[in-house]
């Protein structure tokens, strides 16, 4: 089984819920990194999503928008995010999930980019504008190298789309919490419930609800739902305000204890 | 050269281009979108309101003009344009414009939403907005607003409220994500009037049966005026509505020439240019799979042309499987090119072209001279009245009070 699989069994069993934390890759800088992903794991972030810059991110709102343009400013590329996988390997065990927009990935190749994502130690492969109907060529090559690849359901999705994107998920499947792009919101969207009823029946994965989760009251909320609660432009925003000073590294761990505390309490 | 298909896939395939790639938030909602379309095109009570707005708003069919004076200062070839300048709202846009707007209202949509780049479109779809009484927001990247001021004043004494866009390149580009950003949030009130032959299935093949109408009423033109069909088709192409609106009814011609017409903005560097057939390579964006200006690392490169509607990093996927079947050409102008052609129009036909349609127009003049006794059509994709800005900039010698020069150099822009 993957990091990310024996993750949520070891959870569930423990009938704990998962903390998943989003990352822009290379923001503040790619050498930063290795001690961010640190800080997050101490303050109790389970898995890492890894989110590799696109010059043209349509799904995100303004906060990781700009974080994307500092990191491809700050020179990051996906090989350098593979690198960074590696660097995270010699410190950590922490499930890693590389969160990309396709065409990136695309000039990379599917291949290549299987094999080369294995050996430095990531565990799966997200890509935010890659629908069901087109992703076999995504998805073979990343199974057969025994990584996850992780699908969106979101709101909108009607039961069969529901069906397929379980079908073509493996690890956990991704929830969108509400229809709109990344960023913070003030509360959680009720679509949620129903969207989680809806997948239950469909599948056996473990389902992890994000986009818009930015406070312990709503990441407990969406913890009693879910088996996983994925935060990140409010991560994001930490680093924006921090930059690359003394302060960043202690506000991510802090931030994320109190994540960590919320859902669990 | 076998025969072309002329249809793509169930689901929106030309060959390996074109395709749905999106978040899966706008999935179910594009499946609403191809619905809705589907069952207009069977509908006749929607062929008639179209064909009638076409007819009585819009002012279809265009005319079909010989530019005998163009033609003669050439020496060669003949030229015939295909005038869809004189078209309300000044461009071949409208005719999409009125199509989905139609859609939008079976929808029972309240709220549309588009991008423009040279404000065309923008134009077009504030004028439909204000026919059908909708809310209507443009967005428009804020370079762009500032070469294109007059379209910015258009849309908002139509009653649109324009956004500015002030990331990335502050292009098209920026304005269509912008829009995807908008769409994802509001879909269950909002139309997403999208502008060109782009994006993801149903629109590239939705738009360019909009604007069929520019081919086919060409081609019947063509026939009736000269006997005869063209040798040659051109057209600018930016995302490619005109070009392949102008192009579809000829693909069964196998003797019908087509070339496409893209920005070569400062010369084939990259940033410095829109030719995506020229330096591009096929990758993802908004929506398509079609050949796309990256680098090595799939990053979406800038691009450059003088022409607001044409400076854009993809192409259409139907000209990418039409370039890849060799049954049409691409090739590219450079700012100065369609700057003088521009030029040249206006000083022997008393036609003051577009930017973007200068493109398509200067590859035709630049051609003519050494065909003598060929036919050339050059769809006229728009007029020049929102490049006045432009013009003047390049051509101050007729600026100021006491023009000096009567035949300006330009083309240095
Ligand atoms: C007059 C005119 N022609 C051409 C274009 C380019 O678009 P397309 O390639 O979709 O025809 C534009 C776009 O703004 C335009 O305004």
């Amino acid at each position: 089984m993957s990091r990310i699989g024996e993750l949520f069994t070891r959870k569930r069993a423990e009938k704990k819920p998962v903390l998943i934390g989003y990352i822009t890759a290379g923001d503040p800088s790619p050498e930063r990194m290795p001690s961010l992903i640190a800080a997050l794991e101490r303050g109790g972030v389970d898995l890492i999503e890894l989110g590799v810059p696109f010059s043209d991110p349509v799904a995100d709102g303004p906060v990781i928008m700009k974080a994307s343009e500092r990191a491809l400013a700050a020179g990051m590329t996906l090989a350098k995010v593979l690198d960074l996988a590696r660097a995270v390997r010699l410190q950590s065990e922490i499930p890693l999930l590389l969160f990309s927009y396709l065409n990136p990935v695309m000039r990379y190749g599917f291949s290549k980019l299987a094999a080369d994502a294995k050996a430095a130690g990531a565990d799966g492969c997200l890509l935010t504008d890659l629908s069901v109907e087109e992703a076999d060529e995504f998805v073979a090559p990343l199974r057969e190298a025994g990584l996850d690849t992780v699908f969106l359901a979101a709101p909108t999705s009607p039961p069969e789309r529901l069906r397929r994107v379980a079908d073509h998920s493996s690890g956990f499947v991704y929830l969108v919490s509400r229809t709109g792009v990344t960023g913070e919101q003030s509360r959680l969207s009720a679509s949620v419930g129903p969207l989680v009823e809806s997948l239950r029946a469909r599948t056996a994965l473990p389902l992890a609800v994000g986009f818009g989760i930015s406070t312990p009251e709503q990441a407990r909320e969406t913890a009693r739902l879910a088996d996983g609660v994925v935060v990140g432009s409010a991560f994001v925003r930490i680093v924006e305000a921090q930059g690359a000073g003394p302060g960043l590294e202690p506000a991510l761990e802090a931030f994320a204890r109190a994540l960590k505390t919320g859902m669990e309490g | 050269m076998s025969v072309t298909k002329l249809e793509p896939d169930a689901q929106g395939h030309f060959g390996p281009y074109g395709g749905r790639y999106v978040p899966e938030t706008l999935m179910a909602p594009l499946e609403d979108v191809e619905r809705a379309w589907m069952q207009s095109r069977e509908d006749s009570s929607f062929q008639a309101e179209l064909s009638d707005l076409l007819k009585n708003f819009a002012g279809r069919p265009t005319a079909l003009y010989e530019a005998k004076r163009l033609a003669e200062a050439l020496g060669g070839a003949r030229i015939f344009l295909k005038r869809e300048d004189l078209l309300h709202t000044g461009a071949h846009k409208i005719n999409n414009c009125l199509g989905q707007v139609l859609l939008a209202k079976r929808m029972g949509k309240r709220r549309v939403i588009a991008e423009t780049g040279a404000g065309q479109h923008g134009v077009a779809t504030a004028t439909v907005c204000a026919l059908f009484g909708m809310e209507c927001v443009v967005y428009m990247g804020e370079e762009d607003m500032a070469r294109q001021r007059l379209n910015v004043f258009r849309m908002r004494l139509l009653g649109a409220r324009v956004v500015g866009v002030g990331y990335g390149s502050k292009t098209l580009k920026d304005a269509i994500s912008e829009a995807m950003r908008d769409w994802v949030t509001n879909i269950a009130t909002t139309h997403y009037l999208l502008g060109s032959a782009l994006g993801a299935h149903p629109y590239p093949v939705m738009v360019r049966d909009f604007h069929r109408c520019i081919g086919e009423e060409a081609r019947a033109q063509m026939l009736e005026r000269t006997g005869r069909l063209p040798d040659t088709v051109f057209a600018c192409v930016g995302g490619g509505s005109n070009a392949i609106g102008a192009f579809h009814a000829f693909l069964p011609d196998a003797q019908v020439e087509l070339v496409g017409v893209e920005a070569g903005g400062h010369g084939i560097r990259p940033g410095e240019h829109a030719a995506r057939f020229h330096g591009g390579a096929p990758g993802v964006l908004q929506g398509s799979r079609s050949y796309l200006l990256q680098d090595g690392d799939g990053q979406v490169l800038l691009t450059h042309s003088v022409s607001a509607g044409l400076d854009y990093a993809m192409v259409g996927p139907e000209h990418a499987w039409l370039h890849d079947q060799g049954r049409a050409s691409y090739t590219y102008c450079e700012d100065g090119a369609a700057l003088r052609a521009a030029l040249q129009l206006s000083r022997t036909e008393g036609i003051i072209p577009a930017l973007e349609s200068a493109h398509g127009l200067a590859e035709a003049i630049r051609r003519a001279p050494g065909e003598p006794g060929k036919v050339f059509l050059v769809n006229l994709s728009g007029r020049g009245d929102k490049d006045i800005d432009i013009y003047r900039a390049v051509f101050p010698e007729l600026d100021g009070d006491e023009p000096a020069g009567d035949t300006p150099q330009g083309g240095t822009a």
